[in-house]
């Protein structure tokens, strides 16, 4: 009964996956992201802080694929390069904020009490400062940088984070097998971490996925602002603010190329979350 | 009433907690603004320095500080520059004018084309137009705002020259011409939850009784539409129209950026920039109020424009 009920799933599965051309796409797409993103240095024709003054705002060439910037640096070279900055600070800033969204929100879930009532005022009063903004305060403090950019933007996104663990984790912990786990003498600690967390994994990887992307545009706009990255880095966001230059003497590939890059990456990555959370969702 | 006033008391305590954040932050900040106010290293004596001190009130504690700010804004006083030497209150106000009407226009924009793309996809549910609408608003907030400015420039500015690249523009045709890419940049993002609030409030309104009741009778597809089911869909899309206007109040920094408009958003990059901590958090608090003050009131009115908002409470 379970197997052939298994075969179905696994064949209904299939079948969705060969009708949704959109999400193998940007599964494809993403994979090809994440080798450049591993190997471009080794394929790059240039160094990325080559400078040639020789060959300022060139157009498109067998030796400069797609051209050069305002300082006669080689932009395929660039944007190669670029990928794995851009990639790492979206990881990094989603890794932090897990760890201690994640851990908020199952204590909140979990004891209740004072640990709740905190979590709910620091996201109301997180709420009160929209987009940006509360990242733009850190960084007015702590002075500007990659590193700053990313701790602030994982601290911005841990209350919500906590928010939706927490969620999901109470209505988790209300299944019967967490009582039959308690009455047989297991830890907190343990039923939370070993039994409880694993099964709201599929839930929170789906959302995970899309908040990458959101992270992805919040830190590439940063740069574009001149708080995140700083030169001589190949940050996407911090190229198309370089090459914005150009733009009123005609030459559009130095800062539209990154930005169109941060964009496809953006919907390639929201598409594959989407479609994860409703397959994860429908599971679960 | 009383959960009118117990919403305004919130709102109160998080703009005290709010504006406690972004004046203690400041005063945590590594480095000494006196550095910064005094310039010259040469002038650097002792003596300057306590005075610089005592005039910006850097001697006393925290909390004393953070009263004499509090109580300067409420009298309308928000310090005074450490770059410009100007106060705090003139310079924003030089500055307002042209974010807000890049906001107001920006709001025209995303309010009609979001609600008429949402109603379309609406009346044409689970056909093609439905999805391409969907698909299309849903692809266009997937793309950072300032990645479409640049792209709006390049086409419509350089390559066509309808629009002037930069600059908010002086009087109205002209700040019209000038804001018109920026309004289109900044309210692109929105169409998609504008129009999908739209959509899905008036899918719901269509499946209801009094809707099927006025078909029954008759009635024009048109006129069901306007006078039955947009009328009931009303709620949640003025809801999601105001809380959208409320984070572009707050939000217009980088598209301010991308298009050279100096409204408050670029004067906190650059404020921020320089260290100018005074305009730093008045910019900051100025956008954390409008931005809660905003959401407050629409919770607060909704009641009075759906009548029903207010019954259901009562009976819940």
């Amino acid at each position: 009964m379970t197997t052939t009920a298994t075969g179905a799933q696994l064949r209904r599965d299939g079948l969705a996956r060969r009708r949704d051309p959109l999400y193998a796409g940007s599964l494809a797409f993403l994979g090809l992201v994440v080798l450049v993103a591993a190997f471009g240095p080794l394929v790059a024709p240039y160094p990325p802080d080559a400078i040639d003054f020789t060959a300022i705002w060139g157009s498109p060439s067998p030796a400069h694929l797609l051209g050069t910037d305002q300082l006669g640096r080689d932009l395929f070279s660039r944007l190669l390069l670029g990928t794995r900055e851009s990639l790492i600070g979206p990881l990094a800033l989603l890794a932090g904020a897990t760890v201690i969204g994640v851990a908020i929100g199952l204590v909140a879930a979990w004891n209740g009490g004072w640990v709740d009532v905190l979590l709910a005022r620091i996201t109301d009063v997180m709420f009160a400062f929209p987009g940006l903004l509360f990242v733009v305060l850190v960084i007015a403090v702590f002075g500007k940088g990659p590193w700053t950019a990313v701790v602030a933007l994982a601290l911005a996104y841990a209350p919500v984070i906590a928010k939706f663990t927490r969620s999901i984790a109470l209505s988790e912990l209300a299944r019967p097998y967490v009582d039959a786990y308690r009455v047989q003498g297991a830890s907190a600690a343990h039923i939370a971490v070993r039994r409880v967390l694993p099964n709201m994994t599929p839930a929170l990887l789906g959302y995970l996925v899309v908040l990458f992307g959101e992270g992805l545009m919040s830190l590439a706009t940063l740069s574009y602002l001149g708080f995140g990255a700083q030169p001589p880095s190949s940050e996407w966001g911090l190229m198309v603010q370089e090459g914005q230059d150009g733009i009123v003497l005609g030459h559009f590939a130095p800062t539209l190329v990154p930005g169109l890059a941060i964009a496809a990456v953006v919907v390639a990555v929201n598409i594959v979350g989407v479609r994860l959370s409703e397959r994860l969702g429908a599971r679960a | 009433m009383l959960a009118a006033l117990r919403r305004v008391a919130g709102m109160a305590l998080t703009l005290v907690v709010a504006s406690f954040i972004i004046f203690s932050a400041m005063y945590a900040a590594p480095g000494d603004p006196v550095t910064f106010l005094i310039g010259n290293p040469e002038n650097l004596t002792p003596e300057r320095i306590a005075a610089v001190r005592a005039e910006y009130h850097l001697d006393q504690p925290l909390f004393v500080q953070y009263w004499l700010w509090l109580s300067g804004v409420f009298g309308g006083d928000l310090g005074t520059s450490f770059q410009y030497h100007q106060p705090v209150a003139a310079i924003m106000a030089s500055r307002l004018p042209a974010t807000l009407g890049l906001v107001a226009y920006a709001a025209v924009l995303f309010t009609v084309v979001g609600i008429g793309l949402g109603v379309w996809a609406a009346v044409r549910r689970g056909r093609a137009a439905d999805s391409a609408i969907v698909g299309a608003t849903t692809l266009a907030a997937s793309f950072p705002s300032f990645v479409i400015g640049i792209v709006l420039v390049s086409v419509f500015s350089v390559q066509l020259g309808w629009f002037p690249v930069a600059g908010a523009g002086d009087g109205f045709v002209d700040g019209i011409r000038h804001l018109t890419l920026p309004a289109i940049a900044l309210s692109i993002g929105s169409l998609a939850i504008v129009s999908r609030v739209t959509r899905q409030s008036m899918v719901e309104q269509f499946d209801s009784e009094h809707v099927e009741a006025a078909r029954a009778t008759g009635m024009a597809g048109g006129m069901v539409v306007v006078r039955h089911v947009l009328r009931n869909a009303w709620g949640p899309i003025v809801t999601m129209v105001a809380l959208v206007i409320a984070s572009m109040l707050a939000g217009t920094v980088v598209v301010e950026s991308v298009f050279g408009i100096s409204g408050i958003g670029s004067l906190l990059v650059d404020a921020i920039n320089s260290h100018d901590f005074p305009v730093v958090q008045a910019v900051l608090l100025y956008m954390v109020v409008a931005y809660m003050v905003v959401t407050t009131i629409v919770d607060l009115l909704l009641p009075l424009l759906d009548p029903r908002i207010g019954t259901r409470v009562k009976t819940a």
